[in-house]
Parts: structure tokens; sequence; C-alpha cells
């Protein structure tokens, strides 16, 4: 039985990491539900923006308070993962402080983990507040309620318990190694831990054996955990902001997609020579003709699809947005809310039914997003020039207005009227094309 | 020294076999909100003054589709833009200037992938370019110790990453350049961009220009400088909503650049 842990280690590392991995596959198949675009262009500005954006946090700091605090989370993360492999070499082998030989290096790498853990719980307890007691405006809007608040919270306790667990592990070692226990060989400075010693005082050899081992298969079981729950989280970031910056938009943001297939219509419609009853929808009979726009998730393109899994619904978006600053439904990370919801419906659909999906009389159109918050949108960018991580919500509002108009003819009666005026003379108002000079003339 | 305003258009200059250096896109508000038209003159009188070479299409000239694309429509916005391209490509045009925001993003971004493709610049920008090579010169004088304040128009701003040329102008008439708590990047739309312009507003606290406006007015300004027509017109609302508009104006860039120079 000497090997039992090392059993029970693999079998939750292989159950943990399998468990996760088909999170992924089924991420990565919903993501696929949308419109494939071409997004191989210009790969060096791509990786560049994943550098500066996703690694390198440039636009968190634009908020300096929240963004400083977000780096040092940020670090903690990828810094303190490299005391997760010690801890899962030393799972497999029944070792016990594997890379302690590194000496000083090592030392010095524990002693690193240990204040950083220090500042992630300060960072995690502030973001509490924040979030709890000072209620900023942007996490108290009304699609942070249920699910998405309770989410936020349980990220920040996951975190908190993580790190307590990881200096609690720390702080017992460090009591066992003061008492000679063998298998406990002295490694490592423990800053923070040392400062433990207090609680840890006039405990038995096989009590501090027994915390500092339950601290270190909670702080690695927790951990597995933590990596799974994030296909069910708003957290799923810290994984898809790196995906996510690279396939971001790298045309100027007033830019919006040109539809080829309106294109070759209209060059056939404006051609004198064109004939009339070709078939210019590029469908072969039979086909069903591609929609104008989206009513749905499946209408969308992937790199929307992957936008909104990325979301980790912080509202820099919302709170810039010039609607819902001035009281109006419309709320981008509404948007990006509701088409992953959408989205993930349609997955579960599809986990149910075998693959296939099975009608279901819903959209993403008005079950989830209504037409009131896409009219609201003045199209100005701010949510997206505010977004840490190179989300559009923009295009969404954008291709369901097109899906409106386009496939409903339900634009505001108003905006009928000026379109109208464009047809007719070339302007949103209902002046002639021949007038077009006459302010040359006036005085 | 009001004088009469030369506006040569694309067909006259092409009849008598000559090609502008540039092609003045005037736009739907230049050519018929009255507001809008000032500013359309005020950079003509500009253009006549340092003797630019340019034309404008006149009554070739039609909406550029950005209201009809932003509602949805991407069926009307390709039929305006195909046939202003063909209008532009038959005359040869290298080079736009536009006053309005909205069509020099579509014309500059939009107009590309249907087959139009200009040099094309925002008139403040085309202002710095004419300042730069000496073809006007501008002293403070009138604007000496005024206090200006600048919106961002959408569609210059965060749209195309124009932020310093119409702050450089500003500071070029040696006033006084102060900036609202949301500017540049995080400049506050003026509530008329994504053809909100063309309707009422959806139910809510308050208008998008009242929200801005008030911006605009913690800066204790003597002017609200713009750059696009609409943001002009919302500003504009704002100011008499706030009944400031008898101490307060709300003047494009090319206004204070024309009335510095008495044109």
């Amino acid at each position: 039985m000497q090997y039992l842990p090392n059993i029970l280690f693999v079998a939750a590392l292989v159950a943990g990491i399998g468990f996760f991995v088909r999170n992924v596959k089924k991420l990565a198949r919903n993501i696929k539900l949308g419109k494939k675009v071409d997004v191989t262009d210009n790969t060096s500005i791509r990786w560049k923006n994943m550098f500066k954006i996703a690694l390198g946090q440039t636009k968190m700091v634009v908020r300096p308070i929240p963004g400083l605090l977000h780096v040092i989370v940020y670090l903690g993360f990828i810094i303190i993962n490299i005391e997760v492999l010690e801890i899962i070499i030393d799972g497999i082998l029944g070792t016990h402080r594997i890379f302690s030989p590194l000496g000083a290096v090592y030392d010095f790498l524990i002693a690193s983990f240990e204040i950083l853990a220090l500042l992630v719980i300060i960072a995690v307890i502030v973001f509490w507040i924040r979030r709890n007691i000072i209620r900023l405006g942007r996490f108290i809007k009304p699609e942070m309620t249920g699910w998405p608040k309770t989410d936020a919270n349980w990220i920040l306790y996951i975190e908190l318990i993580l790190m307590v667990l990881f200096l609690t592990m720390n702080g017992a070692d460090y009591q066992l190694q003061q008492m000679n226990v063998a298998h406990y060989t002295k490694a490592g400075a423990f800053p923070i831990s040392q400062f433990f010693t207090p609680f840890f005082e006039g405990m038995s050899m096989p009590s501090l054996i027994l915390i500092e081992r339950s601290a270190w298969w909670l702080h690695i079981l927790g951990i597995l955990f933590f990596l799974n729950y994030l296909y069910y989280s708003k957290h799923l970031h810290i994984l898809l902001a790196f995906p996510n910056t690279y396939f971001g938009k790298l045309d100027p943001k007033g830019k919006l997609n040109n539809l080829e297939s309106v294109t070759q219509e209209v060059r056939l419609m404006m051609d004198p020579e064109a004939d009339p009853y070709a078939n210019t929808s590029g469908v072969e009979d039979g086909q069903e003709v591609p929609k104008f726009g989206a009513s749905d998730v499946m209408d969308l393109t992937r790199v929307q699809l992957l936008n909104a899994y990325t979301c980790t619904e912080c509202g820099r978006c919302t709170n810039e947005c010039p609607a819902n600053q001035t009281g109006k439904k419309l709320s981008p990370r509404k948007i990006m809310m509701d088409t992953r919801d959408r989205l993930e419906e349609v997955g579960k659909n599809l986990d149910a039914n075998k693959g296939t999906f099975k009608n279901d009389e819903k959209q993403l159109l008005d079950d989830y997003i209504t037409r009131e918050e896409l009219w609201a949108c003045t199209s100005c960018n701010a949510c997206v020039e505010a977004c840490p991580v190179s989300i559009d919500p923009l295009s969404i509002i954008m291709d369901m207005r097109q899906y409106l108009v386009m496939e409903q003819s339900e634009a505001p009666s108003e905006l009928n009227n000026m379109m109208g005026n464009i047809e007719n003379n070339g302007a949103p108002w209902p002046f002639s094309q021949l007038d077009r000079l006459n302010w040359a003339k006036e005085n | 020294m009001e004088s009469e305003l030369k506006v040569p258009t694309m067909a006259e200059l092409s009849a008598a076999g000559q090609q502008p250096e540039i092609l003045f896109w005037v736009g739907c508000a230049g050519s018929f909100d009255d507001r809008a038209k000032r500013i359309t003159k005020a950079f003509v009188k500009i253009l006549n003054r340092a003797q630019v070479s340019f034309a404008v299409l006149g009554t070739e000239e039609s909406c550029t589709g950005d209201p009809a694309k932003r509602t949805g429509n991407e069926f009307l916005f390709q039929m305006q833009a195909v046939s202003n391209i063909e209008v532009l490509n038959a005359y040869e045009v290298k080079k736009v200037v536009t006053t309005c925001p909205h069509c020099f993003n579509t014309l500059k971004n939009e107009y590309p992938d249907l087959g139009g493709k200009y040099e094309v610049m925002h008139h403040t920008q085309f202002l710095e370019e004419l300042i730069k090579e000496g073809k006007i010169t501008l002293e403070g004088g009138k604007f000496k110790g005024k206090r200006i304040t600048y919106h961002d128009p959408c569609y210059l701003g965060r749209a195309n990453n124009v932020y310093k040329a119409p702050r450089d102008l500003i500071e070029k008439l040696d006033a006084e350049l102060v900036e609202m708590k949301n500017c540049k990047k995080k400049g506050l739309c003026c509530g008329a961009g994504g053809a909100q312009m063309f309707k009422e507003p959806e139910k809510g606290d308050k208008d998008v220009n009242i929200e801005r406006t008030e911006q605009a007015l913690e800066t204790k300004p003597d002017i609200i400088a713009a750059a696009c027509p609409f943001c002009n017109t919302m500003m504009t609302d704002g100011v008499k909503n706030k009944e400031k508009e008898a101490t307060i104006a709300v003047l494009d860039i090319a206004e204070l650049i024309a009335n510095a120079k008495d044109l």
C-alpha cells in the first residue's frame, strides 16, 4: 500500500485533466457552429497584439487601480504555476520538494511564490470589497444578478482558499523542517508562512504532517477543480484571452465588413448587359440561401462566438457605453453574455440530441437580445475600445440589425423614412439631389 | 471682406480639360443642413484663400450610404457606394477631403472593398497640412486666451485614431485647449452615430447629447469645438437645452480658422 497516494494522485490528475479536455472539445465544437472567417492574415501583427494585450495586460492598466490588482493576480497565477509543476511531479513520484536541490534558486522561487500569494490574497479581498461592499456601478447592473454574481464571488473565494492552502502547506512544512523530520528536507525560504509559527505552536509532529499533507492535497485538488470550473464560468478568460486577442479586429474600428454576396447582386443590377434571370446568389438550386445578418448564434462568426466565451463580464464596455450611461436598456456586456448563454443552450441541445440540433423555437434575437437594445446603439465603438481582451460587441449588434432590416424589413419607421430618402434622392432627408450645390450660391 | 465663393465642380473642370488636386466631398449634411452649410462655406473660404486646386461633385454627389449601412441595410449602402465609386473613378479622383467624419470613415475604410481606392483626409488633417506647407498662416489674435474644449467625433477619433490634427489646430489659434473628462479614446459620443441622428432615442433617463454637453460645460468653455456636422447639431441642441447659447458657441474647426482669418 506504499504507492496508494501515488495511485490516488495519478487518478485525480487523469480525471481532472480528462474532464477538462472533454470540456475544451465541447467548447471548440460550439465555437465551430459559427461561420468560418479568414483570420490567417497578418500573423506577425496578430502575435504582437496577443503579446501586448493579453500577456502584457496593456489595456487592463488603462484603469490603474483594478489594472494593478489584476496584474498581481495574473502574475500570481502564472508564476505560482511553477510550484504546481513541482507538486505534480512530487505527487506522481512520491518525492517531496523535488526541485529543492536548486538551492538558492529554489529559496528564491519559494520566497517569491509566498510574497505573490500574499499579494494575491490582498488583491482578491480588495476585489471582493469592490464588488460586495462598495458595489461599483458596473458590478451591479441588471445583467449581474443570479449566476453571474455568484460566479464572480466564487472565483474570488476559490482563489483565496487556494492561496491560503498554499501558505498553510508551506507554514507546516517549515515547522517540520525545523523539527528535523525525515522526508522534510530543509529547503525553501518562507518569508510569509514563517509568521504562521505561533499558530502551529505546541503541535505534535503527526498533527503537523496531517496539516501539511491535507493542505498539499486540498491545494492540488482545488487547482484541478478550478481548472474544470472554468468552462462553466466567466473565468474562462484566463485561457481564451490569448486566442481572442490574436483573432481580434485589425481594421480601423470604424470599418464594418463588406458583404460579398450583396456586392455580386449590386454589380449585376448596375450592369446593363446582365442576364436578369441569371442565378446570382452563388447558391445552387436546392441549397439553402444564406441569410443576411444574424438572428441566432449560428449566424455569427467563430470569432464572435469566441468573443462570447472570452468575456469575463468586467463591464468596462457597459460602463463606457453612451446608451447605457443615459439609462437605455443596451449593455454591450449583456450582448456578449446573451450570446454565450444562447450558444450554451444550443450546445446542450446538440448533446441531448446526439449531435443534431433540434429546433427549440428560440433564437438569440428577441428570446435573449431585444430590439430595443439593438436600436439604442450609436455605433460609437466605446465598448470595443474599452474591452481589455479585444471583444467586439458592436459587430454582433450590427449583424443583428442587418438581419432585422434585410430579412425582416423591421427597422424603426423613422429609419425607413431615412432610407427611403437615400434611395429616392441620395440624401437621408427629402431634398432633391439637384439642389445639392445650392449652398454655394446662398449667402 | 465677404467675397464670392469659388466652387468649381468636377464636371466643369473636366469639360475644360482640368484635373483638380483634391475633391472636396461635401456630404449630405454639408449640402442641406443650414447649420452644416456654414461649415462647408467656411472650409471653402479657406480653400479659396489658400488657392487650393479643388472641386466638388455638386449634383453628382450622393449619400455615401453610411447611415444605411449602420441601420443594417447593406444592399442600399452598396448601391450608393458602387454608384458613387463609378462617378469618382470616372473623374479619376485620387484625393478626397471631407468635413464629415462619417463620410470620411466610409470613403476611407469601406469603399476600397468595392473598388473605390482614394487617399481620404478629414478636413482637420488637410487644414493642418495647409498650415505646415505655409499655404495659410494663423495668428491667434481673435481667440487668444479663449477657453476652447474639443469634442472628439467617434468616427474621427476612436474609429480612425485622428486625435492630434484638430487639437493642433486649436492650439495654433493661441486658444487655451481644455479637455473634457472623457476625451480622445474615451470621448463620449454625441448621440448621433449609427443612424441615431434620424430617429428618436430609445427610452432612458437622459439624452446622450445632454450628458455630453454637461461634460463640455464642466470645462467652463467659451467655445465648444466640433469637427463633425452631426456632433455640431447635437452639441448645439445640448447648449440650447442648458440655455447657454448666448455665452457659449459651438463651432467647427474650419469655422474657427475662417473666423481667425476674418474670412
